[in-house]
């Protein structure tokens, strides 16, 4: 792909991000963390990883940030999911495979419901 | 791990956790001399003849959530289970190279997998740090192809909008799938 091409592109892309972002009203600090140490990608935090990206440019949500983390001692229960929505405490999830992390996308993220089935007592 | 990309994405952690500012991984598929090379290279603190050669069990690790550090020994495995090997050089305070290389058709080698979803993951998730990723490959009667991306110009271009904003999502993941898919030809020297 022609790079001058792609950048001119990336500049367009910014542009109608910024004005996104300012017609959108401010919802607080939206954090998505992804454990993905050994276990977590032989567990398919990967996957996981793909979906949530996926599920963040399909129904165009802006102003998350999505982050990973490394194996943080529970591996059993890879892969793990940490969300942190505004002043809130963490929620860890775990066994969060493709499918329950678009559950959890939808659910928790766009509607602020803790999906409890996958919730780990920390 | 089933994937190679799988593998890049899990050392590649190494190089985070060591403070590295600039990682470049490279992935080349040399067909006339039926090979396969990953590479990841950091600028992040490396290690003492000592270390470097204690990473290579897989009893060993820096970490203290668990007792065993797999990343390295797995792709060491994976590499001599497929005619291959692991090279590691390393220096304390300057980086770390490892690189992994596969017999391209033994029948043992793992597929090379989604390297796209592997980039664009790093890329994401770890926006501090340069990232240059390139995916080279020499055909049967020598032609060159490659895909290069260093994020210097994407990040300048997108200031202070994330990463993560769905529509720089798209534009990234589509630059990838491409790139590695379709690889643009080089001219011959």
């Amino acid at each position: 792909m022609p790079a001058i091409k792609s950048l001119e592109e990336l500049k367009r892309v910014r542009d109608d991000a910024l004005l996104k972002r300012k017609m959108r009203a401010e919802s607080g600090n939206i954090q998505v963390i992804v454990a993905m140490g050994t276990c977590g990608i032989a567990a398919g935090a990967r996957d996981t990883m793909k979906s949530i990206l996926s599920y963040i440019e399909t129904n165009n949500l802006g102003g998350i940030t999505v982050t990973q983390t490394g194996c943080i001692g529970m591996c059993e229960q890879e892969p793990i999911l940490e969300v942190v929505m505004g002043e809130n405490p963490k929620v860890v999830y775990g066994r969060v495979n493709a499918e329950v992390a678009r559950q959890i996308m939808k659910q928790h993220v766009q509607n602020g419901q803790p999906v409890k089935d996958y919730v780990l007592p920390i | 791990m089933r994937e190679i990309a799988l593998h890049l994405l899990d050392i590649v952690e190494n190089s985070v956790a060591a403070h590295s500012r600039n990682i470049c991984i490279e992935v080349h598929e040399n067909h006339p001399s039926d090979l396969l090379l990953a590479k990841v290279t950091d600028d992040g603190d490396g290690m003492d003849e000592k270390t470097a050669h204690q990473i290579l069990d897989p009893f060993y690790t820096t970490r203290t959530t668990r007792k065993v550090g797999l990343g390295i020994p797995l792709l060491k495995l994976a590499a001599e289970m497929a005619g291959g090997g692991l090279s590691l050089i390393t220096e304390a305070g300057r980086g770390t190279r490892v690189e992994a290389s596969f017999r391209f058709t033994h029948i043992d080698r793992m597929p090379l997998g989604d390297l796209a979803v592997t980039f664009l993951t790093l890329l994401v998730s770890h926006p501090h740090i340069h990232w240059t990723f390139i995916y080279q490959v020499q055909s049967e009667d020598g032609q060159w192809s490659k895909f290069k991306f260093d994020d210097v110009e994407t990040k300048a271009v997108l200031g202070d909008v994330p990463l993560t904003e769905p529509q720089v999502l798209r534009h990234l993941r589509t630059m990838f799938e491409e790139g590695v898919s379709a690889p643009s030809l080089q001219p011959v020297n």
